[in-house]
Order: structure tokens, then sequence, then C-alpha cells
């Protein structure tokens, strides 16, 4: 054990700083060679533009382009001002503790699974105008509205913004003591400031900053999502990632260079985007730092306080409606429209995809535990070397960690499909594990750090001079020590890998499915009841992953309750 | 048992110089430290233990008798640390907690009667399989003293270990501590605040200053 610890803390920061950073260098580098015509293995051999142009040519592309710049914006901006919102009007109340419990359940929902559930809702047959209809609205049949997939990509957006809230919350919930944000509100507080100005004032100026990365992170995400634009945006034209996997699966293989353009476009789009945010980044802190100091001391603290409390029940009534509907839906039988409730209800769709989830769910689950383990192995791993050498972070070493979470997917993704046919690798479940990890291992780092480092170092002092060798106390100390949020970080990256529909998708070649790339598809196809049960089966798999997160360690240190509370 | 001496230690800071200390604990004698917060009493015992956070330099030597212990990695010491906190491992029995620290010979059966052995010594026979969560504060400090001392260390670190001790107990634990270095003749330096730890220690006391 000892020596296999000593090459995994001096191997580990370098296969961490490699697994993030090589595939999207080496995926990005993938696509502009054929972008501008090579790529010998479809007999491209010589450069030339007629590619771009091909692109350039396309019907709707400035809409496309228009669309996936839009909603990065927008929707990054609607869950940034609900987050800061809710923070200052109710950050140390009860409402704040309430909403804090629900944070990783919440996280753990797939994109695609809300964004189902969202369109079951809102649809023009969906739940909530069945429930209205017909007494409120004296509609007979659903209405003729475009809604989810409205040109405007509005559901797109409302979606985004529902799973982007939480994760920017659970964010500013890490950063918060570390801008001692608690001493700086009680101080502004104690100077008769209104809670949410004194919120706005002191403590967002402190906690933006910290908040950057995963901001970043957000506009990239939504500004080339493809799951939520397949379920939720426009068809015609979708938005700019989507486009550019329908080239990319297009039986005629010379349609790829023109996706390679596209791809490069898309990385064009969103690094457009937020350089857009940057800027408005700076004219924010222009044009505030006067009132930052004007001395008054309530904003309309009242009014903005309702908004962020009727922001934070929508999104919440929201996800509950959706969940509500994707399981009357996987229950019923004949449901016809202004009826409220499926009668009779029926396990039937039940049974029937019983028949092929089986493949589905395994490999989800066989792909989502080893991508974990690998991550966790390596995150641990780098973790640990920080702590033995006692080196702060450095702070492009946070920049790597977000590294793809930043590059659109879709581009470095089709960047690494390219070279694995050049090099002739066999696309296949092996692929689709390291290509789940790219984006497990950042999502594990990031809910694992604080902990790690906040471990108190005296127990390492106390166990090394009690004779314990370093291994050992890797092994025995620090290990055990933190298993509660080794295990919750363990839950975050499996919770991670289910949702994975383009790493899925792309470095499988279609042979690998797992519940969401099966999910994905059926939401596209019309058959709502099935897709109802496979959406939930979405649910059901992070959601076991933490029960068992939260139940393991309660169960094996049962009789240990220091561990539980104080760690 | 060795004395443990401190040569020519320079300690530093970014290059300013932080304290400096040339002195010989003989075995079974306390040597009190006091002073001020921040003048780097907490930062010698850590380079006296082989855990100087790179961000200090130090130079000098410390040694126990003729042996130099300057660039042993700090589990090859044997020297015993006592914090202001118990420290009892929370993912490990009352038991595993004295047995972790205990040497790695003879048969189980030994090592569980010579960690029930310690526990009747302190007045907690039985507790081996107990939670340390459940024990009180006392028993906790007993605990942890009995753990360092069944490590056999060759020499004491104190860091304000009687601090976060209420009045009763704080007189009882420091007449066991003492008593138990004396006993096993370990030469103890110990970092304090409190006047009385230094009188009760019966010791020389160093001032540091700023």
């Amino acid at each position: 054990m000892p020596s296999s610890y000593a090459l995994g803390v001096r191997l580990a920061p370098w296969l961490t700083i490699t697994l993030l950073s090589l595939p999207v260098a080496s995926g990005l580098a993938g696509v502009i060679a054929p972008a501008f015509g090579f790529l010998p293995a479809l007999g491209g051999d010589s450069l030339t533009l007629t590619h771009w142009q091909a692109l350039l040519d396309r019907p709707g592309l400035g809409r496309m382009v228009q669309l996936s710049y839009v909603t990065g914006l927008v929707s990054a901006g609607a869950s940034l001002a609900i987050v800061m919102l809710f923070l200052g009007a109710f950050m140390h109340t009860r409402v704040f503790t309430a909403v804090r419990r629900l944070l990783s359940p919440l996280l753990a929902v797939p994109h695609a699974a809300a964004a189902i559930g969202l369109a079951f809702l809102l649809a023009p047959s969906g739940l909530l105008s069945r429930a209205l209809s017909p007494g409120l609205t004296d509609w007979q049949h659903p209405p003729d509205i475009l809604f989810p997939g409205d040109p405007f990509g509005l559901a797109m957006i409302a979606g985004l913004v529902l799973k982007e809230v939480p994760f920017l919350l659970l964010m500013s919930l890490a950063a918060l003591p570390q801008c001692r944000a608690s001493e700086r509100l009680r101080m502004a507080r104690a100077l008769g400031y209104g809670p949410l100005s004194a919120f706005l004032k002191v403590v967002v100026p402190g906690l933006y900053p910290l908040l950057r990365l995963p901001v970043y992170a957000v506009i990239a995400f939504a500004s080339s999502t493809v799951e939520v634009a397949l379920i939720l945006g426009p068809t015609t034209p979708p938005p700019l990632a989507v486009a550019v996997l329908r080239w990319l699966n297009d039986p005629d293989l010379s349609m790829r260079f023109m996706a390679s353009a596209g791809a490069l476009l898309q990385l064009g789009v969103t690094l457009a985007a937020l350089a857009t945010w940057w800027l408005i980044e700076v004219l924010v802190r222009r044009l505030t730092r006067r009132w930052l100091s004007n001395g008054r001391r309530h904003n309309g603290d009242a009014v903005l306080g309702g908004i962020a409390f009727g922001a934070v029940s929508l999104s919440l009534l929201l996800i509950l409606g959706s969940l509500v509907g994707l399981m009357l839906w996987s229950l019923a039988a004949y449901w016809p429209f202004p009826e409220a409730l499926p009668q009779p209800l029926t396990l039937r769709n039940w049974t029937r995809a019983a028949a092929s989830m089986g493949d589905p769910l395994t490999q989800a689950a066989v792909i989502g535990i080893v991508a974990t383990l690998l991550s966790l192995a390596l995150v641990v791993g780098a973790l640990e070397a920080e702590t033995l050498h006692q080196r702060p972070t450095r702070p492009w070493a946070q920049l790597i960690l977000y590294l793809p979470l930043l590059v659109p997917s879709v581009a470095f993704l089709f960047g690494l499909v390219l070279m694995q046919i050049q090099a002739g690798v066999p696309p296949g479940i092996t692929a689709v594990i390291f290509g789940h990890a790219i984006f497990v291992l950042p999502y594990v780092f990031l809910s694992l750090g604080e902990s790690y480092r906040r471990l108190d170092p005296r127990w390492a002092h106390l166990a090394r001079s009690l004779g314990a060798s370093p291994a050992r106390v890797f092994w025995r100390v620090r290990l055990p020590m933190l298993s509660v949020p080794l295990m919750t970080a363990a839950a975050v990256g499996f919770a991670v890998s289910i949702g994975q529909y383009l790493p899925t998708l792309l470095l499988g070649a279609g042979r690998v499915s797992t519940i969401t790339t099966e999910a994905v598809s059926l939401a596209s196809g019309g058959d709502r009841r099935l897709t109802a049960v496979y959406a939930l089966l979405q649910l059901a798999m992070p959601a076991l992953g933490f029960a068992l997160a939260l139940g393991l360690p309660r169960l094996l240190f049962r009789r240990r309750s220091g561990l539980l509370t104080s760690v | 048992m060795h004395s443990l001496i401190l040569e020519n230690v320079h300690i530093a800071l970014e290059g300013s110089s932080l304290l400096g200390i040339d002195t010989a604990i003989a075995p079974g004698e306390v040597l009190t430290l006091m002073g001020p917060s921040g003048v780097g009493k907490s930062t010698l015992l850590a380079y006296i233990a082989g855990f100087l956070s790179p961000a200090f330099s130090a130079s000098g030597r410390v040694r126990l008798g003729e042996r130099d212990l300057t660039r042993l990695p700090a589990e090859a010491r044997r020297v015993g640390l006592l914090f202001q906190d118990p420290l009892l491992f929370p993912h490990l029995g009352v038991g595993d907690n004295l047995a972790f620290g205990m040497i790695a010979d003879g048969s189980r059966r030994e090592r569980q009667q010579r960690v029930e052995a310690a526990l009747e010594e302190i007045g907690l026979e039985g507790f081996a399989h107990r939670d340390p969560a459940t024990l009180s504060g006392g028993q906790r400090s007993r605990v942890a003293l009995m753990r360092v001392l069944l490590s056999k260390p060759k020499a004491m670190l104190l860091d304000e270990p009687f601090s976060k001790l209420d009045a009763t107990l704080r007189d009882e634990m420091r007449q066991l501590v003492f008593e138990r270095v004396r006993q096993e003749s370990l030469p103890t330096l110990m970092v304090t605040h409190d006047a009385a730890d230094a009188e009760a220690a019966g010791g020389r006391v160093i001032e540091l200053n700023d």
C-alpha cells in the first residue's frame, strides 16, 4: 500500500490536469483541420474555405447563432439575478435553511429529465392547461400555441434557468464563508442598511468574483446545450449546437467538414457570449460605483424581496409540477385532453418499458460508477498531494478545472470523434467512460475540495507523531474521517454522469445507449407515457446514489456519532 | 531516557526572524514557554515535531541525546503531542484510538490486553468499544494522554493542553500529565498563556517577546 500511495500522490495531479485539458485541447485541434477541408480519412487533403462558405449559406444560420448567444446570456443573467435576490432576501432565515436542504437533490436532476418534466407541464396539452381546463379557460382542445419549441427559445431558457439556479446557489453556499459574508452583512445591518440593500452593496462585491467561473460555466453550457434544446428549443431553425449535431450525424459523410466549421463557429459564439458578459461586468462595476457608497440604506427591499420569494417559489412549483406530471403520464392509460387526471391508472407503461430498459439502465450504471471511481481516485490523489506538500492552489489550476465546463462540449467532443476515426479507435463504452469522466471530475473536485482542505491539519500531525506514515495517515485517518464528503462527492459525480447526453452519443457512436440518450430520443417522438417512464428512471438513478451516499456512512459508522456531525 | 536538545534553533517567516532558542530539556523536566500569541510558540512545536509549514524557514538542530531529529520524518521522531483539544479519532472506538499509536508487535490478544490495562489505569475500564463522542470532556483528555503514552514517545510537546478544560478538570489534568511525564522521564516542552500552568509544572520558564 505505501508504494501505491506514493505513486498515486505523485501521478494524480498530472493525470488530473491531463484528463481535464488534453481532450479539450486535442478535441478543438481536431476540428480545426477538417473545418478547412483537411481530413484524409474522408478524402479531404487540401485546405479550402468552401466548407465555411457552405456553412454561411445555410438558411437560418444567423437565427441559429442569435438563439445560442441570447439563450446563453439571458439564462445566465436570470439565474444569477434570482440567486442574488434570494440570498439577499433570505440569508439567515428559515426559508434559506429549507431551500438549502433541497439543493443537492435538485442539482442531481439531469438536464434532460428537467426539460421533459417542464415540457409535460407547460405544453398546450400539458398538466397545467389540463388543470385549468375547461373550467378557467373554456378549452375543449389543446390551444394551438407553439410551446415548448417557441421561436424565441423562452421554454428552453426557462428549462435552463430551472437547472442553473440550484447550481449557482450551491456554488454561492461554498463561496459565502470565503468572503466572510455573514460578518459583512451584520456590519452593514448594524449601520442601518435593509437586508437586501446590505447584501447587494456589501456582500455581492465580494461574492461575485468567487462566482465568476461558475457563471461563465453556466453561460457556456446554456449557449451550447444540445439536450435541453432538443426537448424545449425551437426547431426551425434550432440553436446552433443542435444544427451542428445534425450535420455531423448526417449519413452524408462529407457534411462532417461543414459540421467542423459549425463546431468552431459554436466555440466563437460561446466566446462572444462570454466576452459580452465580461463587458457587462465592467459596465456594471462602473455604473454602480457611486450607488455603492451613496448611503441609501433601503433600495426597495420589500419589493425586491417579494420578487425573490416569488421567483424561488415559482421555480419550486415548476419542479414539483413537472414531477407530478411525469408520474401521472407514466401511469396513464387513456387520458383525453381536458381531463385533469388520467383514468384509470395503470402500470402497463412500466411493464412495457421493463422489457427494454434493462440494457440502458445497466450501461448507465456501469459508465456512471466507473467514471465516478476514476474521477474520485484522481481528485483524492490531487488533493492529497496538495495537502501533503502544503501547496496552495494556483489560480490557473482553478481555470483548468473549469476548462471542460467553459468550452462548448459539442465543439471538442466532435474533434475527439474525428481523431477517434482517424486513429482507428473503435467507439464504445471505454471511450464513453473517459468522455463522462471529463465532465464528472470537475464536479467531484468542486464537491470534495473544501472538505478536504478544511480538515484540521492537527489530525494528521497527531497521527504522524503517534508513528503513522503519510500513507497510513491517508488510509486510516484522512479517508475514513472524510467518508461523508467522499460519499457525497461520489453521488454528485454519479448524478453528473447519468445526466450526460452528448459524450455518450458521440463517443459511443450510437452503439452505447443509456437511460438519458433513450429519454432524449423518446422525447422527440410522440410517446409521452414511455418518455415519462424514462425521465423518472433518469431521476431515480441519481436519487438512489444520494440515498446511498447519505445512508451508507450512517450505517457503517452508526456508533461513531462524532464522525457524522463534526466533519 | 535522553534530553531533548534544541541547538541554536532559529525560525524565520519570509525572511524576518521569528524566534531563536538554544536549550536542553532534561528527562522528566517540564520547560514552559510563555509569550503573547504570534511570537511563534506553536511554530516551534511544529518544527520540533516535524511539521513546519514551508512558509517558514528554520536553522539549527533538534536532538534527542545523540540522535539528530532534524532531518527525520515526523513519524520517526517519537515525539508525542498533546493539543488543547483531545482530538480522539471520531471514526475509531476508544480502544482503537489507544491502539492506533501502539507499536505493531505482539498478538492481537496481547495488544487488546494492553489497551484494557491502559483504560483501567485512567479509570475507564470496559470503555474499549465506546464511541469517543459519548465521553465526557475529562474522559476524552485522559484517553488522549494515554494514547500518546502508549506510543512510547521519547519526548513530549504540550500545546496549551489545559486551556479548554474547566477549572476543576484543569487541576486534575495538570497533575495527571505532569505526574506521568515525570514517571516516564520524558523531556517535556509546554507552550501556554496561563501562568498557573507554568507554576503547576514547577520547572524553568522561558518568556518569548516580540
